[in-house]
Protein backbone atom coordinates (compact mmCIF):
# COMPACT_ATOMS: atom_id res chain seq x y z
CA UNK A 1 0.00 0.00 0.00
CA UNK A 2 2.98 2.31 0.23
CA UNK A 3 2.64 3.63 -3.19
CA UNK A 4 -0.09 4.72 -2.72
CA UNK A 5 -1.53 8.61 -1.42
CA UNK A 6 -2.99 8.50 1.94
CA UNK A 7 -6.17 9.99 1.95
CA UNK A 8 -6.18 10.43 5.63
CA UNK A 9 -3.14 10.90 8.04
CA UNK A 10 -3.23 11.88 11.97
CA UNK A 11 -1.69 11.36 15.19
CA UNK A 12 -4.73 10.62 18.24
CA UNK A 13 -3.17 12.12 21.98
CA UNK A 14 -3.55 9.35 24.32
CA UNK A 15 -7.11 10.26 26.47
CA UNK A 16 -8.66 11.97 23.09
CA UNK A 17 -11.84 10.42 21.40
CA UNK A 18 -11.38 9.93 17.03
CA UNK A 19 -14.27 9.82 15.01
CA UNK A 20 -14.03 9.05 10.72
CA UNK A 21 -16.17 7.69 7.83
CA UNK A 22 -14.07 4.35 6.21
CA UNK A 23 -15.09 3.93 2.77
CA UNK A 24 -15.97 0.48 1.46
CA UNK A 25 -12.76 -0.88 0.37
CA UNK A 26 -10.61 1.88 2.01
CA UNK A 27 -7.73 0.56 4.15
CA UNK A 28 -7.92 1.43 7.84
CA UNK A 29 -4.15 1.14 9.65
CA UNK A 30 -3.31 2.07 13.19
CA UNK A 31 -0.25 2.19 14.46
CA UNK A 32 1.05 2.12 17.61
CA UNK A 33 3.69 4.61 17.89
CA UNK A 34 5.05 3.95 21.19
CA UNK A 35 4.22 0.67 22.19
CA UNK A 36 1.61 -0.97 24.36
CA UNK A 37 -0.64 1.23 23.94
CA UNK A 38 -4.84 0.22 23.94
CA UNK A 39 -7.03 1.34 20.91
CA UNK A 40 -10.40 0.75 22.19
CA UNK A 41 -12.21 1.01 18.70
CA UNK A 42 -16.17 0.80 18.47
CA UNK A 43 -17.13 0.69 13.99
CA UNK A 44 -20.55 1.00 12.92
CA UNK A 45 -22.56 0.54 9.76
CA UNK A 46 -22.24 3.90 8.26
CA UNK A 47 -25.74 3.81 6.86
CA UNK A 48 -27.65 1.79 9.69
CA UNK A 49 -25.98 2.48 12.92
CA UNK A 50 -27.94 -0.42 14.39
CA UNK A 51 -25.75 -2.29 12.79
CA UNK A 52 -22.85 -2.47 14.71
CA UNK A 53 -19.17 -3.94 15.77
CA UNK A 54 -20.33 -7.20 17.96
CA UNK A 55 -17.27 -8.83 19.93
CA UNK A 56 -19.54 -12.05 20.56
CA UNK A 57 -20.36 -12.81 16.82
CA UNK A 58 -16.91 -11.93 15.83
CA UNK A 59 -15.40 -14.36 17.94
CA UNK A 60 -18.08 -16.79 17.73
CA UNK A 61 -17.59 -16.54 13.99
CA UNK A 62 -13.48 -17.35 13.65
CA UNK A 63 -14.34 -19.80 16.81
CA UNK A 64 -11.28 -18.05 18.54
CA UNK A 65 -11.19 -15.57 20.71
CA UNK A 66 -8.29 -13.12 19.22
CA UNK A 67 -8.36 -10.62 15.96
CA UNK A 68 -5.34 -10.84 13.90
CA UNK A 69 -4.89 -11.18 9.67
CA UNK A 70 -7.83 -12.78 8.57
CA UNK A 71 -9.77 -12.02 11.23
CA UNK A 72 -13.46 -10.95 9.63
CA UNK A 73 -14.76 -7.64 12.36
CA UNK A 74 -18.69 -9.18 12.38
CA UNK A 75 -21.45 -6.97 12.97
CA UNK A 76 -24.47 -7.32 15.52
CA UNK A 77 -26.61 -8.01 12.20
CA UNK A 78 -24.47 -10.57 11.00
CA UNK A 79 -22.71 -8.96 8.53
CA UNK A 80 -18.71 -8.36 7.65
CA UNK A 81 -17.91 -4.29 8.49
CA UNK A 82 -13.79 -4.97 8.22
CA UNK A 83 -11.30 -7.53 7.53
CA UNK A 84 -7.64 -7.37 9.27
CA UNK A 85 -5.41 -7.86 6.64
CA UNK A 86 -2.37 -6.94 8.13
CA UNK A 87 -1.36 -7.11 11.47
CA UNK A 88 2.67 -6.67 12.62
CA UNK A 89 1.15 -6.71 16.23
CA UNK A 90 -0.11 -10.65 16.04
CA UNK A 91 -3.02 -10.36 18.74
CA UNK A 92 -5.76 -8.36 19.36
CA UNK A 93 -8.38 -8.02 22.39
CA UNK A 94 -12.03 -7.83 22.49
CA UNK A 95 -13.11 -9.16 25.51
CA UNK A 96 -11.53 -7.02 27.97
CA UNK A 97 -14.16 -3.78 26.85
CA UNK A 98 -13.38 -0.40 27.52
CA UNK A 99 -12.32 1.85 30.95
CA UNK A 100 -15.14 3.72 32.34
CA UNK A 101 -15.18 5.80 35.25
CA UNK A 102 -18.03 3.43 37.35
CA UNK A 103 -15.97 0.02 35.96
CA UNK A 104 -12.84 1.52 37.66
CA UNK A 105 -14.76 2.05 40.97
CA UNK A 106 -15.39 -1.59 40.74
CA UNK A 107 -12.28 -2.56 39.52
CA UNK A 108 -9.09 0.13 41.71
CA UNK A 109 -11.61 1.73 44.09
CA UNK A 110 -14.69 3.89 44.63
CA UNK A 111 -12.11 6.85 44.51
CA UNK A 112 -10.78 6.05 40.99
CA UNK A 113 -14.34 7.66 39.78
CA UNK A 114 -12.75 11.43 38.73
CA UNK A 115 -9.97 9.26 36.53
CA UNK A 116 -10.49 9.80 32.60
CA UNK A 117 -11.64 6.78 31.07
CA UNK A 118 -12.52 5.27 27.23
CA UNK A 119 -16.46 6.04 27.72
CA UNK A 120 -16.18 9.05 28.42
CA UNK A 121 -14.24 9.51 25.05
CA UNK A 122 -16.49 7.07 23.05
CA UNK A 123 -19.81 9.12 24.11
CA UNK A 124 -17.76 12.57 23.90
CA UNK A 125 -16.83 10.87 20.09
CA UNK A 126 -20.68 9.84 18.99
CA UNK A 127 -22.58 13.01 20.43
CA UNK A 128 -20.23 15.37 18.71
CA UNK A 129 -20.60 13.44 15.86
CA UNK A 130 -24.74 13.83 16.85
CA UNK A 131 -27.12 11.82 14.18
CA UNK A 132 -28.85 10.39 17.07
CA UNK A 133 -26.11 8.50 18.52
CA UNK A 134 -26.03 7.44 22.06
CA UNK A 135 -24.87 6.10 25.20
CA UNK A 136 -26.96 3.00 24.43
CA UNK A 137 -24.80 2.48 21.06
CA UNK A 138 -22.41 2.18 22.81
CA UNK A 139 -21.56 -1.90 22.92
CA UNK A 140 -18.42 -3.70 23.48
CA UNK A 141 -14.89 -2.69 21.48
CA UNK A 142 -11.97 -4.03 20.26
CA UNK A 143 -9.06 -3.02 22.04
CA UNK A 144 -6.20 -3.12 19.28
CA UNK A 145 -2.69 -4.00 20.98
CA UNK A 146 -4.21 -5.12 24.52
CA UNK A 147 -3.86 -8.86 25.14
CA UNK A 148 -5.93 -10.61 27.44
CA UNK A 149 -5.57 -14.12 27.51
CA UNK A 150 -8.00 -16.52 28.49
CA UNK A 151 -7.55 -20.00 30.05
CA UNK A 152 -8.52 -23.10 29.49
CA UNK A 153 -9.59 -23.35 33.04
CA UNK A 154 -11.79 -20.48 32.17
CA UNK A 155 -9.40 -17.43 33.84
CA UNK A 156 -9.03 -13.95 32.06
CA UNK A 157 -5.61 -11.95 32.75
CA UNK A 158 -4.71 -9.41 31.56
CA UNK A 159 -0.54 -9.72 30.09
CA UNK A 160 2.20 -7.67 28.75
CA UNK A 161 1.37 -6.29 25.59
CA UNK A 162 2.67 -8.27 22.89
CA UNK A 163 3.11 -4.80 21.12
CA UNK A 164 5.81 -2.73 20.36
CA UNK A 165 6.86 0.85 18.58
CA UNK A 166 5.99 0.57 15.28
CA UNK A 167 3.46 -2.11 15.07
CA UNK A 168 0.66 -2.12 13.11
CA UNK A 169 -3.13 -3.11 12.53
CA UNK A 170 -4.46 -2.99 9.20
CA UNK A 171 -7.98 -3.03 7.98
CA UNK A 172 -10.31 -3.36 4.99
CA UNK A 173 -13.62 -1.79 4.53
CA UNK A 174 -16.32 -3.97 3.50
CA UNK A 175 -18.82 -1.85 3.79
CA UNK A 176 -18.61 1.84 4.59
CA UNK A 177 -18.03 1.95 8.06
CA UNK A 178 -18.52 4.76 11.10
CA UNK A 179 -14.93 3.75 13.23
CA UNK A 180 -14.70 5.54 16.63
CA UNK A 181 -11.62 5.10 18.84
CA UNK A 182 -10.66 6.34 22.37
CA UNK A 183 -7.31 6.08 23.00
CA UNK A 184 -6.65 4.55 26.31
CA UNK A 185 -6.21 7.04 28.73
CA UNK A 186 -6.13 4.28 31.64
CA UNK A 187 -3.67 5.33 34.38
CA UNK A 188 -4.83 2.07 36.77
CA UNK A 189 -3.38 -0.91 34.50
CA UNK A 190 0.66 -2.14 34.25
CA UNK A 191 -0.84 -3.18 30.46
CA UNK A 192 0.56 0.04 29.24
CA UNK A 193 3.07 0.61 31.53
CA UNK A 194 1.24 3.41 33.56
CA UNK A 195 1.81 5.27 30.10
CA UNK A 196 -0.89 5.56 27.43
CA UNK A 197 0.83 7.24 24.69
CA UNK A 198 -0.31 8.33 20.97
CA UNK A 199 -1.74 6.58 17.99
CA UNK A 200 -1.37 7.21 14.37
CA UNK A 201 -4.54 6.15 11.99
CA UNK A 202 -4.53 6.26 8.29
CA UNK A 203 -6.92 5.62 5.80
CA UNK A 204 -5.99 4.48 2.02
CA UNK A 205 -8.21 4.22 -1.06
CA UNK A 206 -7.74 1.04 -3.10
CA UNK A 207 -5.47 0.02 -5.50
CA UNK A 208 -7.34 -0.22 -9.08
CA UNK B 1 -44.94 -25.18 49.18
CA UNK B 2 -42.21 -23.58 49.89
CA UNK B 3 -43.80 -19.83 51.93
CA UNK B 4 -40.75 -17.79 50.11
CA UNK B 5 -41.55 -19.08 47.00
CA UNK B 6 -43.27 -16.68 44.30
CA UNK B 7 -44.29 -18.57 40.96
CA UNK B 8 -43.47 -21.59 38.79
CA UNK B 9 -43.22 -21.54 35.39
CA UNK B 10 -41.96 -23.63 32.63
CA UNK B 11 -40.20 -22.12 29.20
CA UNK B 12 -40.36 -24.05 26.30
CA UNK B 13 -38.43 -25.37 24.19
CA UNK B 14 -36.97 -22.80 21.31
CA UNK B 15 -39.55 -19.97 23.75
CA UNK B 16 -38.75 -16.93 24.88
CA UNK B 17 -39.48 -15.26 28.24
CA UNK B 18 -39.11 -11.53 29.88
CA UNK B 19 -39.62 -10.63 33.81
CA UNK B 20 -38.78 -7.76 36.08
CA UNK B 21 -37.06 -9.59 38.81
CA UNK B 22 -37.31 -7.28 41.87
CA UNK B 23 -34.58 -6.39 44.13
CA UNK B 24 -34.68 -9.14 46.96
CA UNK B 25 -35.67 -11.79 44.73
CA UNK B 26 -34.47 -14.52 43.43
CA UNK B 27 -34.66 -16.61 39.91
CA UNK B 28 -33.67 -20.76 39.71
CA UNK B 29 -33.53 -22.33 36.32
CA UNK B 30 -33.17 -25.89 36.38
CA UNK B 31 -32.67 -27.82 33.33
CA UNK B 32 -35.30 -30.39 33.15
CA UNK B 33 -33.38 -33.08 30.73
CA UNK B 34 -29.85 -31.59 30.53
CA UNK B 35 -28.07 -30.13 28.20
CA UNK B 36 -30.34 -27.08 27.71
CA UNK B 37 -28.94 -23.90 27.20
CA UNK B 38 -30.83 -20.55 28.06
CA UNK B 39 -29.33 -17.31 26.91
CA UNK B 40 -29.87 -14.69 28.97
CA UNK B 41 -29.88 -10.73 28.51
CA UNK B 42 -30.05 -8.09 31.60
CA UNK B 43 -31.33 -4.34 31.71
CA UNK B 44 -32.05 -2.08 34.95
CA UNK B 45 -35.94 -2.02 34.76
CA UNK B 46 -35.95 1.54 36.01
CA UNK B 47 -33.23 2.46 33.31
CA UNK B 48 -32.89 0.28 30.87
CA UNK B 49 -29.76 2.42 29.23
CA UNK B 50 -28.16 0.65 31.95
CA UNK B 51 -27.55 -2.86 30.97
CA UNK B 52 -25.09 -6.20 31.53
CA UNK B 53 -21.71 -5.80 30.29
CA UNK B 54 -19.56 -8.79 29.69
CA UNK B 55 -16.35 -6.84 29.74
CA UNK B 56 -16.61 -5.18 32.69
CA UNK B 57 -18.38 -8.89 34.32
CA UNK B 58 -15.13 -10.82 32.75
CA UNK B 59 -12.57 -8.31 33.93
CA UNK B 60 -13.73 -7.58 37.20
CA UNK B 61 -13.49 -11.01 38.26
CA UNK B 62 -10.84 -12.31 35.85
CA UNK B 63 -12.94 -14.89 34.48
CA UNK B 64 -14.13 -16.34 31.07
CA UNK B 65 -16.67 -18.58 32.60
CA UNK B 66 -19.94 -17.85 34.91
CA UNK B 67 -20.24 -20.06 38.18
CA UNK B 68 -21.40 -19.37 42.29
CA UNK B 69 -19.82 -16.57 43.76
CA UNK B 70 -19.41 -14.54 40.72
CA UNK B 71 -21.89 -11.52 39.95
CA UNK B 72 -23.17 -9.86 36.96
CA UNK B 73 -21.93 -6.15 36.35
CA UNK B 74 -24.07 -3.40 34.81
CA UNK B 75 -22.20 -1.01 32.77
CA UNK B 76 -22.54 1.46 35.23
CA UNK B 77 -20.45 -0.17 37.98
CA UNK B 78 -23.27 -2.21 39.82
CA UNK B 79 -24.83 -5.56 40.19
CA UNK B 80 -27.79 -6.28 38.36
CA UNK B 81 -27.56 -10.26 39.88
CA UNK B 82 -24.98 -12.33 41.55
CA UNK B 83 -25.03 -16.12 40.93
CA UNK B 84 -26.11 -17.60 44.82
CA UNK B 85 -26.09 -21.27 44.11
CA UNK B 86 -24.88 -23.52 40.85
CA UNK B 87 -25.07 -27.06 39.97
CA UNK B 88 -23.34 -26.78 36.96
CA UNK B 89 -19.95 -25.21 37.12
CA UNK B 90 -19.67 -23.52 34.53
CA UNK B 91 -21.93 -20.97 32.36
CA UNK B 92 -20.91 -19.36 29.00
CA UNK B 93 -20.10 -15.44 28.78
CA UNK B 94 -18.59 -15.64 25.72
CA UNK B 95 -20.23 -16.83 22.47
CA UNK B 96 -23.33 -14.66 22.13
CA UNK B 97 -26.78 -15.61 19.74
CA UNK B 98 -27.66 -17.76 17.19
CA UNK B 99 -29.23 -16.10 14.38
CA UNK B 100 -31.97 -16.95 11.59
CA UNK B 101 -29.20 -17.30 8.81
CA UNK B 102 -27.10 -19.32 11.11
CA UNK B 103 -30.24 -21.56 12.43
CA UNK B 104 -31.42 -22.00 8.83
CA UNK B 105 -28.26 -23.36 7.57
CA UNK B 106 -27.57 -26.24 10.52
CA UNK B 107 -31.02 -27.28 11.20
CA UNK B 108 -33.01 -26.28 8.03
CA UNK B 109 -35.84 -24.29 7.02
CA UNK B 110 -38.93 -25.30 9.51
CA UNK B 111 -41.53 -22.56 9.01
CA UNK B 112 -44.60 -21.78 11.24
CA UNK B 113 -46.73 -23.23 8.80
CA UNK B 114 -45.65 -26.64 8.49
CA UNK B 115 -43.98 -26.95 11.89
CA UNK B 116 -46.88 -25.00 14.27
CA UNK B 117 -44.97 -24.22 17.84
CA UNK B 118 -41.87 -26.56 16.61
CA UNK B 119 -40.76 -24.32 14.04
CA UNK B 120 -37.09 -23.13 14.31
CA UNK B 121 -36.60 -19.97 15.93
CA UNK B 122 -33.20 -18.70 16.55
CA UNK B 123 -32.37 -16.11 20.35
CA UNK B 124 -31.36 -12.96 18.43
CA UNK B 125 -34.47 -12.42 16.75
CA UNK B 126 -36.24 -13.83 19.85
CA UNK B 127 -34.73 -11.39 22.02
CA UNK B 128 -35.15 -8.31 19.59
CA UNK B 129 -39.47 -9.76 19.52
CA UNK B 130 -39.02 -9.65 23.47
CA UNK B 131 -37.39 -6.48 23.77
CA UNK B 132 -39.45 -4.47 21.89
CA UNK B 133 -42.40 -5.28 24.47
CA UNK B 134 -40.48 -3.60 26.40
CA UNK B 135 -39.50 -0.06 24.11
CA UNK B 136 -36.35 -1.34 24.03
CA UNK B 137 -34.31 -2.41 20.20
CA UNK B 138 -31.61 -3.39 18.58
CA UNK B 139 -29.15 -0.09 19.84
CA UNK B 140 -30.52 -2.14 23.37
CA UNK B 141 -29.27 -5.60 22.45
CA UNK B 142 -26.83 -6.85 25.58
CA UNK B 143 -23.98 -9.19 25.32
CA UNK B 144 -26.12 -12.82 26.23
CA UNK B 145 -24.41 -15.36 28.85
CA UNK B 146 -25.66 -18.72 27.59
CA UNK B 147 -26.56 -20.71 31.13
CA UNK B 148 -25.98 -24.32 31.13
CA UNK B 149 -23.41 -24.33 28.77
CA UNK B 150 -19.42 -24.15 28.27
CA UNK B 151 -17.09 -23.14 26.02
CA UNK B 152 -13.45 -23.47 27.06
CA UNK B 153 -10.61 -21.59 25.51
CA UNK B 154 -7.58 -22.96 24.04
CA UNK B 155 -4.07 -21.58 24.16
CA UNK B 156 -4.20 -20.44 20.74
CA UNK B 157 -7.74 -18.70 21.58
CA UNK B 158 -9.58 -21.26 19.98
CA UNK B 159 -13.16 -21.90 21.18
CA UNK B 160 -14.51 -25.30 21.78
CA UNK B 161 -18.04 -26.35 23.02
CA UNK B 162 -18.39 -28.78 25.63
CA UNK B 163 -20.59 -31.10 25.34
CA UNK B 164 -23.28 -32.74 27.82
CA UNK B 165 -22.18 -29.49 30.49
CA UNK B 166 -25.63 -29.84 32.67
CA UNK B 167 -26.83 -32.77 33.61
CA UNK B 168 -30.97 -33.34 34.20
CA UNK B 169 -31.99 -31.34 37.09
CA UNK B 170 -28.88 -29.20 37.18
CA UNK B 171 -29.86 -25.65 37.98
CA UNK B 172 -28.26 -22.36 38.46
CA UNK B 173 -29.77 -19.19 40.94
CA UNK B 174 -30.09 -15.73 40.24
CA UNK B 175 -30.35 -13.47 42.71
CA UNK B 176 -31.71 -9.60 41.90
CA UNK B 177 -29.83 -7.11 43.51
CA UNK B 178 -31.46 -4.45 41.43
CA UNK B 179 -35.26 -4.30 39.95
CA UNK B 180 -33.65 -6.16 36.56
CA UNK B 181 -35.50 -6.86 33.63
CA UNK B 182 -34.51 -10.59 32.33
CA UNK B 183 -34.97 -11.88 29.51
CA UNK B 184 -34.64 -15.32 28.69
CA UNK B 185 -34.27 -17.88 25.22
CA UNK B 186 -33.87 -21.62 25.28
CA UNK B 187 -32.57 -21.89 21.52
CA UNK B 188 -29.47 -23.78 21.30
CA UNK B 189 -25.87 -22.71 21.95
CA UNK B 190 -24.22 -21.42 18.69
CA UNK B 191 -21.60 -23.49 18.58
CA UNK B 192 -23.38 -26.46 19.75
CA UNK B 193 -22.30 -29.26 17.16
CA UNK B 194 -25.39 -31.17 17.60
CA UNK B 195 -26.81 -31.12 14.07
CA UNK B 196 -30.61 -31.55 15.16
CA UNK B 197 -32.65 -28.68 16.24
CA UNK B 198 -33.60 -29.90 20.07
CA UNK B 199 -33.55 -27.05 22.30
CA UNK B 200 -34.89 -28.17 26.07
CA UNK B 201 -37.19 -26.91 28.27
CA UNK B 202 -36.16 -25.40 31.65
CA UNK B 203 -37.97 -24.94 34.79
CA UNK B 204 -38.21 -21.09 36.12
CA UNK B 205 -38.78 -20.57 40.13
CA UNK B 206 -38.99 -17.11 41.40
CA UNK B 207 -38.75 -16.50 45.04
CA UNK B 208 -38.35 -14.34 48.08
CA UNK B 209 -34.54 -13.86 49.26
CA UNK B 210 -33.34 -12.59 52.38
CA UNK B 211 -30.90 -9.01 52.15
CA UNK B 212 -27.49 -9.74 51.32
CA UNK B 213 -25.42 -9.96 54.21
CA UNK B 214 -22.17 -8.27 55.09
CA UNK B 215 -20.73 -11.86 54.79
CA UNK B 216 -22.62 -13.02 51.58
CA UNK B 217 -19.99 -15.16 49.53
CA UNK B 218 -20.97 -13.40 46.41
CA UNK B 219 -19.86 -10.12 48.03
CA UNK B 220 -16.87 -11.66 49.65
CA UNK B 221 -15.59 -13.42 47.04
CA UNK B 222 -13.22 -10.83 45.82
CA UNK B 223 -12.74 -6.88 47.01
CA UNK B 224 -14.19 -5.88 43.42
CA UNK B 225 -17.51 -7.11 44.47
CA UNK B 226 -17.55 -5.30 47.92
CA UNK B 227 -17.44 -2.20 46.12
CA UNK B 228 -20.15 -3.47 43.01
CA UNK B 229 -22.21 -4.38 46.31
CA UNK B 230 -21.66 -1.24 48.06
CA UNK B 231 -22.17 0.82 44.65
CA UNK B 232 -25.67 -0.93 44.02
CA UNK B 233 -26.22 -0.37 47.95
CA UNK B 234 -25.43 3.90 46.95
CA UNK B 235 -28.11 3.54 44.06
CA UNK B 236 -30.97 2.84 46.44
CA UNK B 237 -30.26 4.88 49.11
Amino acid sequence: MSMVATAYDAIVPAGEPWIHEIVKGQYFRIVDLEGNQAADTLFYNAHDYEDRYSAQNTIREQANIYLTTGTRLMSSKGNALLTIVADTCGRHDTLGGACATESNMVRYAIEKRHMHACRQSFLKAILGWGRGLEKRDIDHNINFFMNVPVTSEGRLTFEDGVSAPGKYVEMRAEMDVLAVISNCPQLNNPCNAYNPTPVRVLIWDPVD
Amino acid sequence: MDENQLFEDLLQPGATWSHTMKRGTSLRITDIHGNANVGAIFYNRDNPAERYNMPDTLKAQHIAKLTRGNVLYSDMGRILCSITDDGVGWHDPLSGSSNAQGVREKYGEARYQEYRNDWHQSAYESFLIELAKHGLGARDMAAPINFFSKVVVGDTGAMRFVSGNSRPGSFVELRAEMNVLVILNTCQHPLDPNPTYEPRPVRLSIRKTPPVTSDDECRLSRPENDRGFTLTERYFL
